[in-house]
């Protein structure tokens, strides 16, 4: 269909294309601008753009033993060690299911897929009470624990996926050809294998670092307050004195990872998205 | 791993061989698998098995954290007490409103989005990006940017529509705002699943409708859409549960004021704002039967579809 395209359908394609991105991108530009706003001017200047630009945000949100620092430590040190524990069981689990011949695969991936839908404020309040008693309650497992779990399923389906399109004879004709199993497995099948393993953990990583509901719950301090967490508790309890500029600056901070990841590595994550739902 | 497999078959046939005639080989390499299997299993059991069970045996008790001493068996009466309760009616009334709406916006943007994505004749990587951009962004974040953008005091949104009100003094004001958030953060996802199913709707087919003289609306409406409903149907069934366990954009643009508290905000403040264990266990439990609910209704819905069109074709 391509090759046809008139100049006219060009134009649709064009006008297409910018309403998407728009769509997509101008509630990102909307929080850039208002981060740039003097915090004293926010009541006042309401437009789109600010009357007057400033990083005077950005250099409060880092000043010593802010809040924010300790939930960008949190947040990276929690949702980087779920995934790493979640990405290791996964892959284990779905190499058995993409390449082993047993019975039992349809339990677990049906299995997965109802943790994948478990609802996970039903659990909530038994994590509460246990984290207590056992003394995880405002901890790092505390937070990593619920996490790697609700991510299995995510990983297991995306990798089991990606494993099952591997050329898997190419282990046997190396050792063949005279390489040692785990020449074999660490020269042939590790690099295939790891694109789909990196795809997953991209995935993973970004579900531990978007999830507000365990870590407002199951956190109290500074010592694992995530940054979802820290924002919503900026400051008093009543949404009317929340330091609007502050949390603006610091929304575009906690995002400009995601951006990077997403220009990085566009291509993958929609492979992995969709390689993962095909199936369902 | 492959070595174990290898091994077994030279071993006689001392256990058992008469069970369906499995080898030992084929017994290896299941136990092989289970190993495998066993730690992402036993974890998803611990993590999320023991925790629902013991939710429901706190929902059986009087158990309020700041009268510990007056813990109580007492039966069903906390699901009596939640099930007469007002309150929670209109919760789930406000969740199955906030959750049709947004899932039916999300499927028609979706559909146009997978589309424009999947026909691109240039740009596509870079329409690709933009859309992960919401999908990968904190939901916390996304619902501060849309509160501040409709907020009177902070936002630009009042000033260009010529809101007299702030939308969030209304309950149908707060309703809008939240599902506009809910569906701008997941719309993306939605349309990479059913992009995901377009592209295992046959060209060709397509083409010879076309050559047969078939409108653009008449392949979609007969070709593609047909074709793409176990694709359509798995999209509706998680976006559905996604959107049925809706906390975060609620918490943070409304807390539940103005009539807009979900199941899974009341379960929150009953849990951990009263700290009545009891009570909050029993809506936990409510709320996991209803998602069993639903996802069953999704599952019948697409069982008898992929039948039909096994049978059609």
């Amino acid at each position: 269909m391509g090759q046809s395209a008139t100049p006219r359908q060009k134009v649709a394609w064009l006008i297409a294309i910018a309403l998407v991105v728009l769509y997509a991108l101008i509630p990102i530009a909307w929080m850039i601008s208002l981060s740039l706003k003097k915090a004293s001017t926010i009541g006042t200047d309401t437009g789109f753009f600010p009357k007057e630009a400033t990083l005077q945000n950005y250099s409060d949100l880092f000043k010593s033993g802010s809040d924010f620092t300790h939930a960008l430590i949190n947040s990276f040190g929690i949702a980087a060690i779920a995934t790493v524990i979640s990405i290791a069981l996964a892959a284990m689990a779905a190499y058995a299911l993409a390449r082993l011949d047993f019975t039992g695969k349809a339990l677990i991936l049906s299995g997965a897929l109802a943790i994948a839908m478990f609802p996970a404020i039903s659990i909530v309040g038994s994590l509460f009470n246990i984290w207590r008693n056992i003394g995880l309650f405002d901890t790092w497992p505390g937070l990593i624990i619920p996490y790697m779990t609700f991510a299995l399923p995510l990983g297991i389906y995306t990798l089991s996926a990606f494993y099952r399109e591997i050329p898997w004879e190419l282990e046997q004709a190396a050792q063949v050809d005279g390489a040692t199993p785990f020449q074999a497995f660490t020269k042939v099948i590790l690099p295939l294998a790891a694109p789909g393993t990196f795809t997953a953990a991209i995935l993973v990583f970004i579900f531990a670092w978007n999830d507000f509901l365990f870590a407002n719950t199951l956190t109290s301090t500074t010592a694992s307050r995530t940054v979802p967490a820290t924002l919503a508790f900026f400051t008093g309890a009543s949404q009317f004195d929340q330091p609007v500029a502050a949390i603006a600056a610091a929304a575009v901070i906690v995002t400009i990872p995601i951006i990077i990841v997403v220009l990085l590595f566009q291509r993958r994550i929609v492979a992995g998205l969709t390689a993962g739902a095909v199936k369902g | 791993m492959a070595g174990d497999v290898a091994t077994a078959p030279s071993a006689p046939v001392a256990k058992e061989p008469k069970r369906g005639g499995i080898t030992d080989r084929a017994r290896a390499e299941r136990r092989t698998a289970w190993l495998l299997c066993a730690p992402a299993v036993i974890v998803m059991l611990l993590v999320t098995g023991y925790p629902i069970i013991y939710a429901f045996i706190l929902s059986l008790q009087r158990y309020d954290l700041r009268f510990p001493a007056d813990k109580k068996f007492v039966g069903f009466s906390n699901y009596a007490d939640v099930l007469s309760s007002h309150t929670w009616w209109t919760d789930v009334f406000n969740t199955v409103i906030i959750t049709v709406f947004s899932v039916g916006l999300e499927l028609v943007l979706g559909m146009l989005i997978a589309l424009v994505m999947h026909r691109a004749i240039f740009g596509r990587g870079f329409v690709r990006t933009s859309v992960l951009i919401p999908y990968g962004i904190i939901t916390v974040v996304a619902a501060f940017t849309w509160l501040y953008a409709f907020q009177p005091t902070s936002g630009f949104v009042p000033h260009l529509l010529g809101l007299s009100q702030d939308p969030f003094a209304s309950r149908s004001g707060s309703f809008i705002v939240i599902i506009l958030t809910e569906v701008w953060k997941t719309t993306p996802f939605m349309a990479l699943l059913l992009l995901a199913g377009l592209a295992l709707v046959p060209d060709e087919l397509l083409e010879a409708a076309k050559v047969d003289g078939a409108s653009a609306w008449q392949r979609f409406w007969r070709i593609i859409v047909p074709l793409m409903k176990p694709a359509i149907l798995v999209a509706l069934l998680f976006r559905t549960l996604d959107a049925f366990r809706i906390f975060d954009t609620v918490f943070i643009q409304t807390a539940g004021a103005n009539k807009t508290e979900t199941v899974s905000i009341l379960g929150y403040h009953e849990l951990i704002t009263r700290l009545n264990i009891g009570e909050g266990s029993a809506i936990s439990v409510l709320i996991f039967l209803m998602v069993i609910l639903i996802a069953v209704l999704f599952v019948k819905g697409l069982g008898t579809s992929t039948a039909q069109q096994r049978g059609e074709v």
